[in-house]
């Protein structure tokens, strides 16, 4: 591997990376201001992306064999009662977690 | 120690187990694919995007174009600019520490900024700025540590990486406890998972965020008629 050709892709994946965060900042600045719409959008993404992170995370889960779903899916079902339960973050991910752990590495 | 700190050292922890995982898996690949340790730690520190550290590490050994890292870069990350969006009010006036807060702005930090809290203003800056920092360095920190020692690691990790999902699925939670309007929480995972039945893992999230963002702008739209 040539040392400055990696040099350089590290420099492009972080200009591009750090570009996609401040855009919507660098396009609605203070001074000009956000219209309506982008307000509005503002104020429902966060659910939706929550929801969309969800299924990104769980993207490769696979339904051909029980050991491609099984784990996460027990995981995601401890975390929901739990949380339901509790309401709390940490005792929820902590739980879901080590399911998750112990079906992966003991049962398949 | 500060109220603050506290509160952001406590709502991060679920960040610190999966970063210090995650990074340290991320700094045993960069070893064993032959990087030296400041190729590491310049990526986790100025790139700071978690799978796509992971998807770098192949682009570099492929010795893949600077224009390939641009695109595949822009694909992975393209979720960072619906964070921005839905950030805009709050990072508004934060002063000095804005440029940083918006650079640290990962699925896991987001994740932790974007709840409704009850703070007064000037705690929530100091709060978004703990958060940013706490989980950058949780990050930075694996990925060193994998680097450096994870060959002599003997703990079998696999399924840690659960501790991130679990961490978006109790946010999800709280958010549809919260809030009475379901909808765009439904959308978002109807629409992400019909997406990634019909273009696979690879491909769904762009056309994913397209069509959220088309329907929850025709929705908020017909709901301010409706306000007037």
């Amino acid at each position: 591997m040539d040392n400055t050709h990696v040099w350089l892709t590290i420099a492009v994946m972080a200009l591009v990376t750090a570009g996609l965060r401040f855009l919507p900042f660098l396009i609605w600045s203070g001074k000009r201001k956000t219209p309506a719409l982008i307000e509005r959008l503002g104020q429902v993404l966060p659910c939706a992306i929550m929801g969309m992170l969800v299924v990104f995370c769980l993207k490769d889960t696979r339904f051909g064999t029980p050991s491609g779903f099984v784990p996460a899916l027990a995981g995601c079902a401890v975390v929901t009662v739990t949380y339901l339960w509790k309401r709390n973050t940490i005792f929820s991910v902590v739980a879901g977690t080590v399911c998750c752990m112990l079906l992966m590495q003991l049962v398949f | 120690m500060n109220k603050t700190i506290k509160t952001a050292l406590r709502d991060t922890l679920a960040v610190l187990g999966g970063y210090m995982v995650l990074g340290f898996g991320f700094g045993i690949l960069m070893h064993a694919s032959g990087f030296h340790l400041l190729h590491t730690l310049l990526m986790s520190l100025f790139i700071y995007a978690g799978s796509m550290q992971f998807a770098a590490v192949g682009l570099m050994t492929g010795g893949a174009s600077l224009l390939t890292a641009a695109v595949t870069t822009l694909m992975v990350n393209a979720r960072h600019i619906f964070y921005g969006i839905s950030m805009l009010e709050k990072y508004q006036h934060t002063g000095k520490a804005k440029p940083y807060l918006i650079f640290g702005l990962t699925d896991e930090t987001y994740s932790l900024v974007c709840r409704e809290t009850e703070m007064p203003d000037e705690e929530k800056k100091r709060y978004y700025r703990w958060v940013t920092a706490l989980d950058h360095v949780y990050w930075v920190t694996g990925s060193l540590m994998g680097a450096a020692v994870g060959t002599m690691v003997q703990f079998n990790t696999e399924g840690i990486d659960f501790s991130l999902t679990a961490l978006f699925l109790t946010v999800f939670l709280e958010q549809w406890l919260t809030k009475k309007d379901h909808a765009p929480a439904l959308m978002g995972v109807l629409i992400s998972s019909i997406c990634l039945l019909i273009f696979g893992s690879e491909h769904f999230l762009i056309p994913a965020m397209l069509v959220i963002a088309l329907l929850l702008c025709l929705y908020t739209g017909r709901e301010a008629k409706e306000r007037g």
